[in-house]
């Protein structure tokens, strides 16, 4: 079971490794991991993908709420969320497979975000599984080297 | 007033009596700091026994144990009493002294990134950047540290901070932390929930583990327990909050403990496990366990709820709070009667056939199961009996009786070598008591440097080295998985103890048979000095 953690976090030094120690330590899986300040300088969110069955979850839940950095902790699954990603990727191009490229972004609706002679870098932000997608759609040309994030997400509009 | 002033201040706030620990230069401020007050030291021998001095002393007084040790080699020495206190929930403060600020992070002598190294071993821990922060970081320790699930917290000073002028001292009325606040009171939903299970039930058993000690919660668990009729199962950890020859009192659970506490678990129609994580060696199939029954888990961490097992009716707060609540709830209740004989009387049956009679062993060495039964009689009643690792735990538990005293040992984290220094701490807090430390000849071995503390020290307690001269639960783990194929656990070398008590001017006893046993115990428990008494046990004999 894949479920979704938003944890809201001291912006302290530190925190990060506790928290994500606390998932080494404890068995438990990371499939990605994402901090950054919140509206309040002293809050950070991490948002923080993991799987496993209903008791890790909930174990999962009540270690994060044990931790005495962590203000609060919130977790939902996919279809109760709004999840995205970022990835850029620099990719070689020639004649022959610009027009190609340049389609397949349109599709997809990521953007080129610089240009060189035979490289170019594209921008996708997306849903995790759409962001998949692209890259695969991208794997008929060489990707040079790629940088994707993890998921954030949030709960959407109508739950609160 | 500097940072190390500024510390000793806190401490005093916080009504410290004694701080265990050693010296090196990164914590001299401190050390220096505290010859102005009345705060007692206590210098160990090595620094893992500084944590379980302060631990024996937390589990007595029901205060937060205290040691500081230098930086570096000092700190790390500290993980094991750290790790094992965390284990066993003992609320601690440890105070590490640190290389100075500017230098941490570039591998300076005596550096250890001992906040990185503790961290899955604390509650907490802090490393002190500005020593303006000191008064706040330590008043939240001590906080942390003896509130809900107590643990240990850990605070690295470094140098510069101790010598730093602080420039003004205020020590905080309260803690105000939006990150930590533990449940007390428990939902009263679920308290009369509770009530109404435990009427309902024709076969209850309460299963109480150390959270009832930590709550200093025995009297309320009693209380309950007679007014309920319902017959009571402890943990390792919760020995002693029944006395030992109370009739509702069915013993230790799990594959070390006695085979009618299990049997009286299993059969059991509505279970209320009370401050008890149910690890691996009190149930080692805890999905077994909620098979058929009503299982109600009170404690007073939420995260131990469900991690383990999954019980029916879940119920978070501190347990005396609870238990006043039931109590009290119960006693409005004027047609309230609860009587469960017909399940006692089957548990009496189990007790009686279930029990193996006391076998003499032959002439050349004292049987353990002899040897402690026979000490336990000749204990005082308020006696603390502190078991070591090994073997001579498992018989520990078996044959102590704890009557209005206290049975203490490392439980969770089984830290061979607990019982000397832990019994110390034990002492420092209660002198009045008699301390009994009950190790093994491996054991022993692993502490017996503190001989000297507490000579120096003028700690008197009692040791009793059962020697058999091997590591005798792994050689009977060997025995039993491999066949007799002993590897590293024959202890060859063994000091003479006697000689060895001399050398450190401690009193020395030795019974070599069990026809000598009861009246060398009842002069080695008379002698008003500390004692060292050597008991041969047959090397074969197995536990099981």
């Amino acid at each position: 079971m894949k479920r979704i953690y938003s944890v809201l976090v001291e912006n302290r030094a530190g925190v990060l490794s506790k928290v994500a120690g606390l998932f080494s330590r404890r068995n438990f899986n990371i499939d990605s991991l994402v901090v950054g300040e919140t509206n309040s300088s002293d809050i950070s969110c991490m948002t923080i993908v993991s799987s496993g069955d209903e008791r890790t979850i909930e174990q999962i839940e009540k270690q994060l709420n044990k931790k005495l950095d962590v203000i609060k902790v919130k977790t939902f699954e996919d279809n109760e969320s709004i999840s995205r990603e970022l990835a850029i990727m620099k990719v070689k191009y020639n004649r022959e497979n610009r027009r190609d490229i340049m389609e397949n972004c349109e599709i997809m609706k990521a953007q080129i975000i610089d240009m060189s002679k035979n490289l170019m870098m594209i921008q996708i932000c997306d849903t995790p599984e759409r962001v998949s997608v692209f890259i695969d759609m991208l794997k008929s040309v060489s990707i040079v080297e790629i940088a994707r994030t993890g998921t954030v997400a949030l709960t959407k509009c109508n739950e609160v | 007033m500097n940072g190390a002033e500024a510390i000793v201040k806190c401490l005093e706030k916080e009504n410290v009596e004694v701080v265990f620990g050693y010296p090196g230069v990164a914590i001299c401020p401190f050390y220096e700091a505290i010859t102005k007050s009345d705060i007692k030291r206590v210098l160990i021998r090595t620094e893992q026994n500084a944590a379980h001095c302060a631990s024996g002393f937390a589990r007595i007084s029901g205060k937060v144990g205290v040691c500081a040790v230098t930086s570096g080699p000092g700190a790390t020495n500290l993980i094991t009493g750290v790790a094992t206190a965390y284990a066993d929930s003992i609320p601690l403060v440890c105070i590490t002294g640190q290389v100075n600020s500017e230098l941490i992070g570039s591998d300076v002598f005596q550096e250890a990134d001992i906040t990185g190294a503790v961290e899955s071993f604390v509650k907490y821990s802090y490393l002190v950047r500005d020593v303006n922060d000191i008064p706040r970081i330590i008043k939240e320790a001590f906080y942390i540290a003896n509130s809900g699930r107590k643990g240990p917290v850990l605070i690295d000073i470094p140098f510069d901070i101790q010598n730093a002028t602080a420039s003004k001292f205020t020590y905080p009325e309260e803690v105000n932390m939006r990150t930590y606040k533990p449940t007390v009171s428990g939902n009263i939903v679920q308290i009369k929930k509770v009530i109404k299970e435990i009427q309902k039930a024709k076969r209850p058993i309460m299963c109480v583990g150390g959270g009832v000690h930590l709550s200093g919660a025995v009297e309320e668990i009693r209380e309950f327990a007679k007014a309920n009729q319902i017959p009571v199962v402890s943990t390792m950890m919760g020995i002693g909050v029944m006395k030992s020859e109370d009739p509702l009192y069915f013993g230790m659970v799990g594959n070390n403990g006695r085979p009618y506490a299990n049997r009286a678990l299993n059969e059991s129609d509505l279970c209320l496990l009370i401050g008890a994580r149910v690890a691996d060696r009190a149930v080692n199939r805890p999905d077994v366990l909620t098979n058929n029954k009503v299982m109600i888990h009170i404690d007073v961490d939420p995260a131990e709820i469900g991690k383990n097992v999954g019980p029916t009716i879940p119920l978070v707060g501190d347990i005396k709070h609870i238990f006043n609540d039931i109590n009290s709830k119960q006693k409005e209740d004027k047609d309230y009667d609860k009587d469960n004989e017909e399940w006692l009387e089957t548990l009496g049956n189990y007790k009686i056939n279930m029990t193996d009679r006391l076998q003499h062993a032959d002439a050349k060495y004292v049987d353990p199961a002899y040897f402690i039964t026979v000490l336990s009689e000749n204990m005082d009643k308020d006696a603390i009996y502190v078991a070591d690792v090994g073997q001579n735990q498992i018989w520990s538990c078996a044959y102590a009786k704890v009557q209005d005293g206290r049975f203490l040992t490392s439980g969770g984290m089984g830290t061979m070598g607990y019982s000397i220094p832990a019994g110390m701490g034990a002492k420092i807090s209660s002198p009045d008591k008699q301390v009994i430390a009950v190790c093994g000849d491996g054991s022993f071995q692993m502490s017996m440097m503190e001989l000297a503390t507490m000579k120096q020290h003028g700690i008197n307690i009692k040791i009793i080295v059962m020697c058999n001269h091997y590591l005798g639960m792994v050689r009977e783990y060997q025995h039993n998985t491999y066949k007799d194929n002993y590897s590293m656990v024959e202890l060859s070398g063994e000091p003479d103890l006697g000689k060895l008590s001399d050398a450190y001017g401690i009193d020395f006893f030795k019974v070599t048979a069990d026809t000598n046993a009861e009246e060398s115990i009842k002069k080695f428990l008379a002698d008003d000095n500390a004692a060292l008494m050597e008991v041969q046990v047959d090397p074969m004999y197995l536990v099981k």
